[in-house]
């Protein structure tokens, strides 16, 4: 792949965090990096794993595949390959295959003398799968509550699970985690379409400067963040969607077991009311 | 504009940050789920060392009654106005009524039911209402074994020694005045009936005392033309809640939740439930509705209707009644099925 005339000057030696020189160099437009190296050894060896284990179950469909977690019976030991031991060797290949490519990311911060914001938000993700197959398994005691790993499969883990605390809708921790969802949502559209608004107008019409997108939410509400703000806004609403998923579904379990419509009697008795 | 702003997130975040902290009901314990389906699947009953300790202290039994001879002199010989024991001897018949007392007596124990200058007296109406209970008992043990099989019933099984059990339940009064008029019965909280949401409050009349369906749940993934209403379909989904707390355990211990209408992926427990039902609706019917007549005021509802029962009424909060302890086989005189 050709490289553009300014790529270059961006293509420097060093902020490795680790291995020095080792794997300091590109392939095509792809940094390649110690940690790029890690990352598809950890992928190819994931999803080897998965592969295999779905040709022993004889699924060829891509939705049926079904990579389950051990019986609760096998606790926090190592359970037999069949028996969810695939299971475990996907799940560290994918804590892996997550943590090495966020290290690749802070790897090229570091070239780039940018800030870390980039492997920060995306530590949030890691972090929501984190809790569902690491964090949330060991408080309870058992590998075998982490979430099976299949399209169909893991949709099905979701609905059981939310149905074993009897109205899911009710958890707080899962009400923030959708609001925030639901509000990124809005904002990316908003800020989508201003900027397609502004500076991709019809053939004749110039280019209009960013001034003219704050003109219009000014307008609209009253109120523009701003060019840099929408940016912070939208990384806090992303974050904060992510984090409070891992704390809706760290709570399921660990820290309450009833359903959680009966979490809300606090409100309900508050003494106001009462 | 900045300071409002931070005062403002402030004060949200330390509000919500109390709600979440300092909220009762936190578990603290271990858990422990009993896995009741593939691995992965997320189904199963949770619970702690303190929701089983609540369990067991809750459903504590009763002490044992030494047997009593079959034969010798017949209940009706000895005793006055006998009317629905009759094939009992008498010696059955006193152990029958004291394990009456025992059982449903409360602090008055036989004076309960009884007239204690005449115990023939058929005036109190508690009285009246017991033979029919006693013929209830019985028919349960007889007809309904698809629900309770050889474990059977006894009147301690819904009393737990007070004369009128907990979880009875009564039709709702319509509201009369403000924005409650229009809520159609939902949006308050009511405890173990609609396990504390915002579905509706008594989702039992019309199916538990009358034939309406439960079922409602599409089976095809695209709706052909207007199905039920929302308060209908929420309606069975207030009643499940029920069920759930009537028997201490969550959506999974019976359903697929995937497809909650499909038999064939949820746990066969679900055609216990389903017969448990229909037993409900047969005694709601023939047992509990007979005796509109004979309760006082104080034993009706709001609407003047008089109790009647649901899954909570013999569960109290358990899977199986009692965690499943025989009592019934020792009380052949109820019905019981004798163990062998």
């Amino acid at each position: 792949m050709a490289m553009l005339n300014f790529e270059k000057k961006y293509r420097v030696r060093g902020g490795t965090l680790l291995g020095g020189d080792l794997f300091d160099f590109w392939v095509g437009p792809f940094y390649v990096g110690f940690f790029g190296v890690t990352t598809l050894i950890f992928t190819v060896l994931g999803v080897s794993m998965i592969a295999y284990g779905t040709a022993m179950d004889h699924v060829w469909n891509l939705f049926q595949i079904n990579i389950a977690p051990p019986d609760l019976k096998y606790g926090l030991g190592l359970a037999p390959l069949k028996q969810g031991g695939i299971w475990q060797i996907v799940t560290v290949c994918a804590l892996g295959a997550f943590g090495s490519w966020a290290l690749r990311e802070v790897e090229i911060c570091r070239k780039l003398g940018i800030g870390y914001h980039v492997p920060i938000a995306f530590g949030f993700a890691i972090f929501a799968y984190t809790v569902l197959v690491v964090f949330r398994p060991v408080l309870m005691g058992a590998w075998g509550y982490g979430f099976p790993y299949g399209i169909l499969s893991h949709l099905d883990w979701v609905s059981n699970t939310g149905y074993q605390y009897l109205h899911f809708h009710y958890n707080p921790a899962h009400m923030l985690a959708i609001t925030f969802f639901f509000t990124n949502c809005l904002a990316l559209a908003m800020h989508g379409a201003v900027i397609v608004s502004a500076a991709n107008p019809r053939r004749g019409v110039k280019v209009r400067q960013t001034e003219y997108e704050d003109w219009f939410f000014r307008d609209v509400v009253g109120y523009s963040i701003g060019t840099l703000g929408i940016h912070r806004l939208g990384m806090f609403l992303a974050v904060s969607a992510a984090f409070w998923s891992a704390m809706c579904i760290l709570i399921s379990g660990p820290f309450w077991t009833k359903g959680w419509p009966e979490w809300w009697n606090w409100w309900l008795n508050l003494p106001i009311w009462r | 504009m900045k300071t409002t702003a931070l005062l403002l997130g402030g004060v949200a975040t330390a509000l919500i940050g109390t709600a979440l902290i300092f909220t009762p009901g936190w578990n603290l314990h271990r858990v422990h789920t009993v896995q009741t389906g593939f691995r992965g699947l997320s189904v199963g009953e949770m619970s702690t060392v303190k929701t089983d300790a609540l369990r067991k202290a809750a459903n504590a039994l009763p002490d044992a009654i030494d047997p009593a001879e079959a034969g010798g002199k017949k209940a009706t010989e000895v005793y006055k106005n006998v009317q629905v024991l009759t094939d009992l001897s008498a010696a059955q018949l006193d152990r029958v009524m004291l394990g009456f007392a025992a059982w449903v007596g409360g602090e008055n124990g036989c004076n309960t039911c009884h007239n204690p200058d005449n115990l023939a007296d058929d005036t109190p109406y508690q009285k009246r209402v017991a033979r029919t209970m006693i013929k209830m008992t019985r028919h349960i043990n007889k007809d309904w074994q698809p629900h309770v099989l050889q474990t059977g019933v006894t009147c301690y099984t819904c009393h737990r020694g007070q004369p009128v059990p907990n979880g009875v339940w009564f039709n709702e009064a319509p509201m009369t005045k403000g924005a409650a008029t229009n809520n159609r019965g939902m949006g308050h909280p009511a405890a173990a009936a609609n396990g504390y949401t915002a579905m509706q409050t008594v989702p039992f009349s019309g199916i538990l005392d009358g034939k309406d369906p439960v079922r409602f749940q599409q089976t095809k993934a695209l709706v052909e033309g207007p199905g039920p209403s929302i308060q209908t379909t929420e309606k069975s989904y207030s009643l499940m809640m029920a069920i759930s707390y009537g028997l201490g355990v969550n959506c999974t211990y019976c359903h697929s939740s995937r497809a909650f209408y499909s038999w064939s992926e949820g746990n066969p427990l679900r055609v216990n439930a389903w017969q448990g039902i229909n037993l409900v609706r047969d005694l709601n019917a023939n047992f509990m509705a007979p005796l509109q007549a004979e309760w006082p005021k104080e034993r009706l509802g709001p609407t003047g209707d008089g109790p009647k029962l649901y899954c909570m009424t013999c569960h109290q909060g358990a899977p199986k009644p009692l965690l499943g302890a025989q009592l019934a086989k020792d009380w052949t005189e109820l019905g019981g099925v004798a163990a062998k």
